[in-house]
């Protein structure tokens, strides 16, 4: 029995596996602070480049244009025991590109959906993709300037979001407040792993 | 860059022109079990016919990295990299691990998922 309850899957060649997280939000709300107050590395960025056929009411008949997007993102590790990394990905701001890019979704343990009460609509976007993607996630509600203008319950009935997605309140610049977001993360992934009829992924 | 519309190339063609040189105009890896998270770690040293970008990745990867990691310390795109990273694990460079992906089974496992609070709790 491993010390830490965790049981290796099954890679004989490398004792060492990756999970992941995203943080996502509108731009400029914390995503890439969160990341970087909380991994063991400077965040790092990096960049992939998509490709999409446009498509829109000016297109002429039997032309298309492919259109090319590069979108970076930031990401941070953690070690968390000596066989399990969690890399966090901040999902690339103002960027409505990164939508596209199927491979950041596929696999993610879940998600962090950062939101400013400021700005609330920021966060929309993300929260949509997540739900239709049944991603599980929580919404944390970035407290920047210590003066919080809605409450929790105002903030859950602004965005109408599921009452089984759980909101709380950070300050994504504290190391301890965004190490309390992931782990309110976890455990809400706990509870719905806990229940398997409250998931529904395809 | 100076070139302008009547270059015999336009902005389309896009920053992208050099990184594919190395991988000889590939733009996709043949391997499908390669992603953003996926580990790599070095198992072979160089040799002296490698081109540079194998060389530096053989180097970089004295413990496990991500492919992630290796294209933003590279500077290269995650596309580059997959190419170039499938080479060296053709050639036995390279030792890989993909995620356990415990979310792409209907029950994920509450193991992992509790290693990983554990882990941020003891962050």
């Amino acid at each position: 029995m491993a010390s830490v309850g965790f049981d290796p899957a099954p890679q004989a060649t490398l004792g060492t596996s990756a999970l992941k997280v995203l943080v996502a939000g509108g731009f400029g709300v914390g995503k890439t602070t969160l990341v970087g107050s909380v991994s063991e590395i400077p965040p790092l960025r990096t960049e992939e480049v998509l490709s999409t056929v446009s498509g829109g009411v000016d297109d002429l008949v039997g032309v298309e244009a492919k259109t090319t997007t590069t979108v970076a993102l930031d990401f941070g590790r953690i070690t968390l025991n000596e066989s399990l990394i969690l890399y966090l990905f901040g999902t690339p701001g103002q960027e409505r590109f990164w939508f596209m890019w199927d491979e950041l979704a596929m696999g993610a343990l879940g998600a962090v959906v950062i939101a400013d009460t400021r700005r609330l609509d920021g966060c929309f976007a993300a929260v949509d993709f997540f739900e239709r993607r049944q991603i599980p996630f929580i919404l944390a509600v970035n407290n920047f300037h210590g003066q919080q203008m809605y409450t929790v319950d105002e903030v859950r009935d602004a965005i109408d979001l599921d009452p089984v997605v759980p909101i709380l309140l950070c300050d994504v610049r504290e190391r301890e407040s965004s190490k309390g977001v992931l782990a309110n993360l976890l455990e809400h992934l706990i509870a719905l792993a806990a229940q398997p009829h409250a998931r529904h992924r395809p | 860059m100076k070139h302008g519309r009547d270059s015999w190339y336009d902005d389309d063609a896009g920053p992208l022109v050099r990184p594919y040189t190395v991988t000889r105009g590939r733009t996709h890896s043949e391997r499908l079990d390669l992603n953003l998270i996926t580990l790599v770690v070095t198992a072979a040293a160089e040799s002296a016919s490698m081109d540079p970008e194998y060389v530096d990745i053989l180097r970089l990867c004295h413990y496990p990295l991500s492919i992630a990691e290796i294209s933003a310390k590279l500077g290269l795109p995650i596309t580059v990299i997959k190419i170039l990273v499938a080479d060296l694990i053709e050639q036995g460079c390279l030792n890989f691990s993909s995620p356990p992906s415990p979310l792409n089974t209907e029950t994920p496992d509450m193991n992992i998922l509790q290693a990983v609070l554990d882990g941020i709790r003891r962050l």
